[in-house]
């Protein structure tokens, strides 16, 4: 039996998204971002965008994004991305451009382009993924983890005294009057999973429709360097991350 | 034949007007003395009004940089000015430009360092423009600018240069060119590509797909060491086509020179002065005028080298052209270096009195 002739034995209720290709992805399992992956291709696909998205990938457990969804892509040094997509929207002003980054990217080496970009109403989404740590690296710790939190280099957890205190991004790019979209989401239950959706195809439209800067943050987790079973983390992320992070629209400007 | 219009400017702004007339589609800058006037030329002109292009004032030089790395990346002919220090920053991208084989022009109007230095001019950055500056095994592809009319000239031809590598072209000029001014014929408009015409000139660019099959992707990245080395060597083949191809240089009062000296942009105005001062005194000296800093005009140094009895070296630095002169002579004659550091220019008979210590 072919591929073809199973699919075509049933009804079909559910398909991955023409968008994501076959390569077999590098994430650990239990990972967020091949989720995240997957709602970005679905909404550019929905969206009828494939022919007119330039996407950019940061550096980070994403540097390689672009080799799962079949659009476009720039990979930026590190933190550098939304520098990137603030010139390519402005010389493509009728293509959809988004960034793709992490915490350690966007909030910590990248924070100047990230705030800056966000203020100067560039039309383009960022789509940030925090999940508290530097995954990529080993496990190290992140502007956005938590006090308390264990990693490689707070061994001991994160305290006031000797690391400061964690960032919270999308709560400055709020106040921001560049921004038109500012959302918190997860995707860790298929109604989280639903709204995340939602959330970035709402941030896309927003961005074509030269509303402003639009931010997708999705709390996330990491279970190797968390060193926890996705379960596990999943837990953790909801006990923990989720009171410092809360969930929702931050801002919405679009409907306006 | 109309008449050429002629303009009295300062080379800061014959930057910013070639540009303009180039079809230039995006300049991505931040100010730092003493090349403000690219930006502000740029800003006073409203380029988006006319031709379409975008001139921005990024947060950075490190965003400036990336920024045209995202313009470049998409096919666009894109560029960024700054002077010494904000060039120091913009190193990584420089390295990222190159690794990705994207084409640009990045002008650097260059002051007396090191560190925050001096805001007078300067030759100093001519090891950090040919020898890599950032990191990994790549070039630059230098122009060097000895007047005003070179530096509206230069722009559009490091277009050409960098399109045709794929790969970073640099303008290597100082405080004195940026600051002078003098008179200029601009070039002709040139209109700005199409978005076809890109998309035809340029199939590896990331436009968006527009009917393409398969996506394109711009990076530097591989982790296989062994497909990492392929991509080296394509670079490197294409480092050593330029090489052949590319060399630019000019000879002033060479045929009959017993002596003869080696200098660029602004030093070299000031050597013709200390030539013809010498031969005033009977002392024949010639000039070799690198116009290509990278690629370097070795074979015509080392034929040179040949017929004169010894090069002095005359640049604003503590000597760093000369390494490069030396490598193109070897011991078989004597060769000097003679400049001035932190923001001085040297006058033509200081010079003169160094080329006669030699003889």
């Amino acid at each position: 039996m072919t591929r073809e002739e199973i699919i075509n034995t049933g009804e079909l209720v559910y398909k991955k998204p023409e968008l994501l290709n076959e390569t077999p992805m590098h994430y650990c399992p239990g990972c967020p971002h091949g989720t995240v992956h997957k709602l970005v291709a679905e909404v550019i696909d929905d969206m009828g965008m494939r022919d007119k998205t330039i996407a950019v990938s940061p550096v980070g457990c994403s540097v390689f994004a672009y080799r799962y969804i079949d659009v476009d892509w720039e990979e930026a040094a590190h933190g550098r991305a939304p520098a990137l997509a603030s010139a390519i929207k402005r010389l493509w002003p009728d293509r959809l451009v988004f960034t793709y980054q992490g915490d350690g990217d966007l909030a910590c080496i990248g924070t100047a382009e990230t705030i800056h970009a966000l203020n100067r109403k560039e039309n383009i989404t960022i789509i940030f993924i925090n999940n508290a740590i530097y995954g990529m690296t080993g496990g190290q710790m992140a502007p956005t983890t938590l006090l308390g939190q264990k990693t490689v280099t707070c061994p001991y957890g994160r305290e006031v005294a000797l690391h400061g205190y964690p960032l919270k991004i999308a709560d400055i790019a709020a106040i921001l009057p560049g921004t038109c979209y500012v959302t918190r989401q997860t995707v860790h239950t298929v109604p989280a999973i639903r709204k995340a959706k939602a959330a970035i195809r709402k941030a896309f439209e927003y961005s074509l429709q030269g509303k402003g800067s639009n931010l997708v943050e999705i709390v996330s987790t990491c279970n190797s360097g968390w060193k926890m079973s996705p379960e596990k983390s999943f837990k953790w992320m909801e006990e923990n991350m989720v009171p410092f992070y809360p969930l929702g629209d931050l801002k919405d400007t679009g409907k306006e | 034949m109309a008449e050429k219009e002629v303009s009295l400017i300062k080379g800061n702004e014959a930057i910013a007007l070639a540009a303009i007339r180039c079809g230039c589609d995006g300049y991505f800058g931040y100010p730092i003395t003493p090349q403000s006037e690219v930006l502000e030329t740029l800003a006073a002109q409203k380029p988006w009004e006319t031709t379409g292009m975008v001139v921005l004032q990024a947060e950075s030089e490190l965003a400036s940089i990336n920024m045209v790395y995202g313009g470049a990346g998409t096919g666009k002919r894109v560029m960024t000015s700054s002077s010494s220090p904000g060039i120091s920053l913009m190193q990584e991208g420089m390295s990222y430009l190159a690794g990705a084989e994207l084409p640009c022009v990045v002008f650097n109007c260059m002051r007396g360092g090191p560190g925050l230095g001096t805001i007078q001019p300067s030759q100093s950055d001519y090891f950090q423009t040919v020898k890599g500056g950032g990191h990994g095994d790549y070039r630059l592809i230098t122009l060097a600018p000895s007047s005003v009319q070179e530096m509206a000239d230069f722009v559009d031809l490091a277009f050409e240069l960098a399109f045709r590598y794929r790969n970073p072209a640099m303008i290597l000029s100082d405080g004195v060119i940026g600051q002078m001014m003098e008179k200029v014929v601009l070039p002709g408009f040139k209109p700005r590509r199409t978005e076809e015409q890109i998309m035809k000139e340029c199939p590896w660019a990331a436009t968006g797909r527009m009917g393409r099959t398969h996506p394109n992707i711009i990076t530097s990245l591989e982790l296989q060491s062994e497909v990492m080395e392929q991509n080296n060597l394509r670079i490197q083949a294409k480092y050593k086509e330029c090489e052949e191809k590319e060399v630019r240089y000019e000879e002033y009062m060479c045929e009959d020179a017993d002596w003869l000296i080696v200098a660029f942009g602004s030093a070299a105005r000031i050597a013709k002065k200390t030539i013809q001062l010498a031969r005033g005194e009977g002392i024949k000296v010639g000039l070799l005028l690198p116009i290509t800093l990278w690629p370097f005009p070795t074979r015509q140094i080392e034929a040179l080298g040949r017929k004169v009895k010894g090069i002095l070296v005359l640049e604003f630095n503590a000597g760093q052209m000369i390494e490069d002169v030396k490598l193109a002579v070897g011991c078989s004659l004597p060769v000097e270096h003679y400049g001035r550091l932190g923001g001085i220019v040297p006058d033509p008979d200081e010079a003169l009195e160094a080329l006669k210590k030699m003889i």
